[in-house]
């Protein structure tokens, strides 16, 4: 049996005097799984996407991704591992407006030092694949919120990463953009890539996680397997 | 408190940093805007002002005691035109012998003093002021004027060989008169005491007239002054009008590059504020979107962010006009030595017109801003919020993108043309900052080069003087040398000293040329000069009698060009001479002739004696080979010494104000780097914190920082290093004209590859270490932190 890509063990995490953002939490996500987060706004879900990330650390407990201690990284080997190891998509897109389309999805390989040729090749493919080669020298503005989500969808994939994390992917969509957003995620995880994404979104849950937890005030509160989907 | 206090305090409290930048730049730019202001205001006739404060003396009389009684003399101060009037103070002209430091020799000749008796330094004519120590209490007691003996002239002692008994005085103070009436003072008593039995000393009478603006005036105040005395009494006189040319052509010398510092530093101030204010407010549009959105007035917005910028611009002017007053104290102090006038203080309109300007600046840099921020829809000011607006610098960005340069450096070399105005005003400042750094690294280089040739009046590493050495004279007290050596035996010794590899003889002497009504100061050489010729301006060095090389000034007054003939009138005979080159020299005001020996001879003028100067070989012990070559020249009656090269005041002086200027400017120049990156960091955190979540690390986010305005500060600084040099070739040749002379080629030609190639890179500098701080705050930016920013 190969090791869990996510092995998160005993986290708490706590802000100030409030109550804890998570307590106590311990998760594990196989290779190849697609894990939806839900829960109420405040029950810990992007606390938890930020320690998966290596953007925040925990009071108490281990995180380690694809075998490695983000908890213990200093500020220049967590932004490595992101770089090479995961890829992030955001509610709001997160695009720099002031680039192409080409040029926000290059970036994540030109931060790592990828060749340009080799860069650019991959970069041609994934837009290829999400269907938005038309717009590579578009800005970002002049698209629909969809097309945006596939760009950010695009960029985190640049680097093959072993994870994809994806915070309120369909947050900012309309339906019609959500439900594409949707299905493209759904096909990326039929072709093997895991995902964890955080949403309040129970049609995106159902649409494309093999797995669904449920996060109250910090503690997984349920934890399902999706039969078949 | 009212919404519009609360939210000026939250404005100010909330941003502290920006706030602290604020308060950073105005207190530079009030500093150096106070120090500029105050050296340019006091190069303006410096001798001008020092003069009326001290109501210094039109006229200094000097009366024969035998021939008018003390109350005669003061009788003429109601001569006719006299407005007011000084004295009598008794005058007596004394050599004195300054006690030696420790196991130095004494001064082969005892300087003479003019030592007047005054009870006290102020008077109605001639108001002295007192630079250190106190004024003569009692006997004893001697002040001296600033700047005579060594620098530890106060307290020191001077004995009096000439008095009977060799009485001893002890300095207790320096002070300076507009006109130098005195070289020192003590009490009218003490003066009483000093005057030798026997002699009839002078009274010395100190006046001002209703007219004296003209020679002529000052002829007839004279002719009144005289008259109103008995007759015969007057010994003679100095107008304030020789004294005043003199300190003129001092100040004259300084004014360019003073001038130059300060408009420099005065404009980046200017610059500075604009940025950072202006900066400051656009930053602040989301937030003027929030505040319209809940009901405030484009007019209480603008008033909000006026008075956001006033509160920490006004602490920053207090402490800058504290800091300029002090800092310029030992700037003044400089200027004071280098002008040779009374102390010179920061005007006081000065700390009231500095800190004005500067807050009306402020508020101007922030009105503009904050009422087109009031005036934009609230929905827009929203929209636009932090980031710059879209379209700006993409094809900046995209050009960046293609060169071959790790990605997060060609993100940070777009960044600026997102905001072009910024860019281009901080660019402005860099440029300033490499034009003064520039400016001042050609002035100093200049000037040394100067110094150095001015030197070579003493050329060699050993002098020889005709004289035995005074340094062991029995009884510590050196006598007037009775007799001076043999050149002929001195030189025979010389040549055979081993060590030698080349020497020469010298002699200073007033001779006259054709057409030059005062008499002409020629340097005399024996012997092949040419290892330790001046430096030339223009020609070349004599090789033979009847060749000379002059001074700048006796081309001037004698109306001749190198290559020109000019007569030189001896001892009954004259002959003709052919001006070969123009050399540097300031010595006798430029009026200096250097020629061989035998030139002089042709017109019947013989050198007797000489000093003598000496090259030597590579690799000898200069001690060792003084020592010997003493043990030597003994039997001669001649004495060797090492030659040791002299540093002007005058230069000190300029290197220090100018090392000065220019660290401000530098400063300010840093700081106004400093604070565009705070604003740009500021407003790209959201983005920045996506490029961490992407996988920037720490080092590529220093690194991106630094390059957004490392590529500003490299070009400001290839547009500054030429501008600076540019500047340096106008005020230098400026500067020696004012000294009397023309700058030689070698020393205006400072600017080479070695040079220019750091200089190039000073403004890539000044950006780089501007950034520095602020890139290493965004590196350490939470990203998740950065990504909840809106």
């Amino acid at each position: 049996m190969t090791a869990p890509i996510i092995d998160i063990r005993d986290v708490s995490k706590r802000y100030d005097d409030g109550p804890p953002a998570l307590a106590g939490l311990t998760l594990s996500v196989e290779k190849g799984e697609a894990l939806a987060v839900l829960g109420p706004s405040g029950s810990g879900k992007s606390t938890l996407l930020n320690m998966i990330a290596g953007l925040d650390r925990p009071t108490e407990g281990s995180v380690t991704v694809a075998g490695a201690r983000v908890d213990r990284m200093s500020e220049t080997a967590s932004a490595r591992f992101r770089r090479e190891r995961i890829g992030m998509v955001f509610q709001f897109f997160n695009l720099l407006d002031d680039l192409t389309v080409l040029d926000n999805v290059l970036i994540p390989a030109q931060l790592s030092g990828v060749g340009r040729a080799e860069a650019r090749d991959r970069a041609a493919e994934l837009l290829d694949n999400l269907d938005i080669a038309r717009h590579a020298r578009a800005y970002p503005g002049r698209l629909s919120g969809g097309e945006r989500q596939r760009v950010a969808v695009a960029r985190a994939l640049m680097n093959r990463p072993a994870l994809l994390l994806a915070d309120e992917p369909t947050g900012a969509l309309d339906s019609a953009s959500g439900a594409e957003v949707r299905e493209l995620l759904a096909e990326l995880n039929a072709d093997g890539q895991t995902i964890l994404l955080v949403t309040h979104d129970l049609a995106l849950a159902g649409s494309c996680a093999t797995r669904t937890i449920e996060l109250v005030d910090g503690r997984i509160a349920r934890d399902e397997h999706a039969v078949a989907r | 408190m009212s919404a519009l206090g609360k939210v000026v305090r939250a404005g100010v409290g909330r941003r502290r940093v920006q706030s602290l930048v604020m308060v950073l730049t105005t207190m530079m730019a009030v500093t150096a805007s106070v120090m500029a202001t105050a050296l340019v205001v006091a190069s303006q006739a410096p001798f001008d002002h020092t003069f009326a404060k001290q109501h210094g003396a039109q006229l200094a009389a000097a009366f024969d005691s035998g021939r008018a009684s003390r109350e005669q003399v003061a009788a003429t101060a109601h001569a006719h035109g006299v407005t007011a009037a000084s004295g009598p103070f008794l005058l007596l002209s004394l050599a004195v012998r300054p006690q030696p430091p420790e196991g130095m020799p004494a001064p082969p000749v005892d300087p003479v003093l003019s030592l007047a008796g005054r009870a006290q330094a102020a008077g109605p004519v001639d108001d002295l002021t007192v630079v250190s120590g106190h004024w003569p209490t009692g006997p004893g007691q001697i002040v001296v004027t600033d700047g005579w003996g060594p620098p530890d002239v106060l307290g020191s002692t001077l004995h009096l060989p000439g008095v009977q008994g060799d009485p001893a005085l002890t300095v207790v103070g320096t002070a300076r008169s507009a006109t130098s009436t005195a070289d020192a003072w003590v009490t009218p008593a003490q003066a009483a005491a000093l005057t030798r039995p026997g002699s009839t000393p002078s009274y010395q009478m100190l006046y001002r007239f209703g007219t004296a603006g003209s020679t002529a005036a000052m002829t007839a105040n004279r002719a009144a002054v005289s008259a109103a005395a008995p007759a015969g009494s007057l010994q003679g006189s100095q107008s304030y009008l020789v004294v005043r040319a003199a300190a003129v052509r001092q100040t004259a010398t300084f004014v360019p590059f003073v001038v130059a510092l300060g408009v420099l530093g005065l404009v980046m101030s200017v610059l500075i504020i604009g940025i950072v204010v202006s900066g400051a407010v656009s930053a602040g549009t989301r937030r003027i979107g929030i505040l319209k959105s809940v009901g405030f007035t484009p007019l209480q917005v603008a008033r909000a962010y006026v008075g956001q910028a006033l509160i920490p611009a006004s602490v920053g002017t207090v402490l800058g006009i504290v800091l300029g007053n002090l800092a310029a104290v030992p700037l003044l102090a400089q200027a004071e030595g280098a002008y040779q006038s009374g102390t010179l203080a920061v005007a006081g309109w000065i700390d009231v017109a500095v800190p004005a300007a500067v807050l009306a600046l402020v508020v101007a840099s922030a009105l503009v801003p904050a009422l087109r921020a009031g005036r934009l829809r609230t929905v827009e000011a929203l929209a636009i919020g932090r980031t710059p607006q879209v379209g700006r610098g993409r094809w900046a960005a995209r050009l960046a993108g293609r060169l071959p340069l790790p990605r997060a450096f060609s993100m940070g070399l777009a960044g600026p043309f997102a905001r072009p105005a910024r860019s281009a005003m901080i660019a402005a400042a860099i440029v300033f900052g490499a034009v003064g750094v520039t400016f001042a690294y050609g002035l100093g280089a200049s000037l040394n080069g100067v110094q150095r040739g001015l030197n070579l009046d003493m050329p060699g590493q050993v002098g020889v003087d005709p004289f035995p050495s005074q340094a062991g004279a029995p009884g510590g007290k050196p006598a007037a040398p009775s007799r001076l050596a043999d050149p002929a035996a001195v030189a025979r010794v010389i040549a055979e000293q081993p060590g030698t590899k080349g020497y020469f003889s010298s002699v200073f002497t007033d001779v006259h040329f054709l057409g030059v009504s005062d008499a002409v100061t020629a340097v005399a050489y024996r012997g092949d000069s040419s290892w330790g010729a001046y430096q030339m301006v223009s020609g070349r060095w004599f090789t033979r009698p009847g060749e000379a090389v002059v001074g700048h000034r006796f081309l001037q007054a004698t109306g001749t060009h190198v290559g020109d003939w000019t007569t030189l009138d001896g001892d009954g005979r004259s002959t003709r001479v052919r001006i070969v080159g123009e050399a540097l020299t300031t010595g006798d005001g430029g009026m200096r002739v250097l020629t061989d020996a035998g030139t002089l001879e042709r017109a019947g003028i013989s050198v007797r004696t000489a000093t003598f100067s000496i090259e030597l070989k590579p690799g000898t012990d200069r001690d060792r080979y003084v020592a010997a070559l003493n043990k030597a020249l003994d039997p001669v009656g001649a004495s060797a010494r090492a030659s040791q090269g002299q540093i002007s005041a005058t230069v000190v002086a300029i290197d220090a104000i100018t090392a000065f200027l220019t660290l401000m400017l530098v400063l300010v120049a840093g700081l106004g780097v400093l604070n565009t990156v705070v604003l740009d960091t500021r407003e790209r955190v959201h983005d920045l914190g996506v490029l961490k979540a992407l996988g920037m690390a720490p080092r590529q986010t220093v690194g991106m920082v630094i390059t957004s305005v490392a590529g500003i500060g490299a070009l400001a600084g290839l547009v500054g290093v030429p501008l600076g040099i540019a500047l340096h070739d106008v005020i230098v040749p400026r500067m020696g004209d004012a000294a009397g002379t023309r700058i030689p080629p070698v020393d205006m030609a400072v600017y080479h590859a070695p040079q220019l190639v750091p200089l190039a890179f000073g403004g890539l500098l000044i950006a780089v270490l501007g950034a520095l701080l602020p890139a290493t705050w965004a590196a350490r930016t939470r990203t998740a932190t950065a990504l909840r920013t809106e």
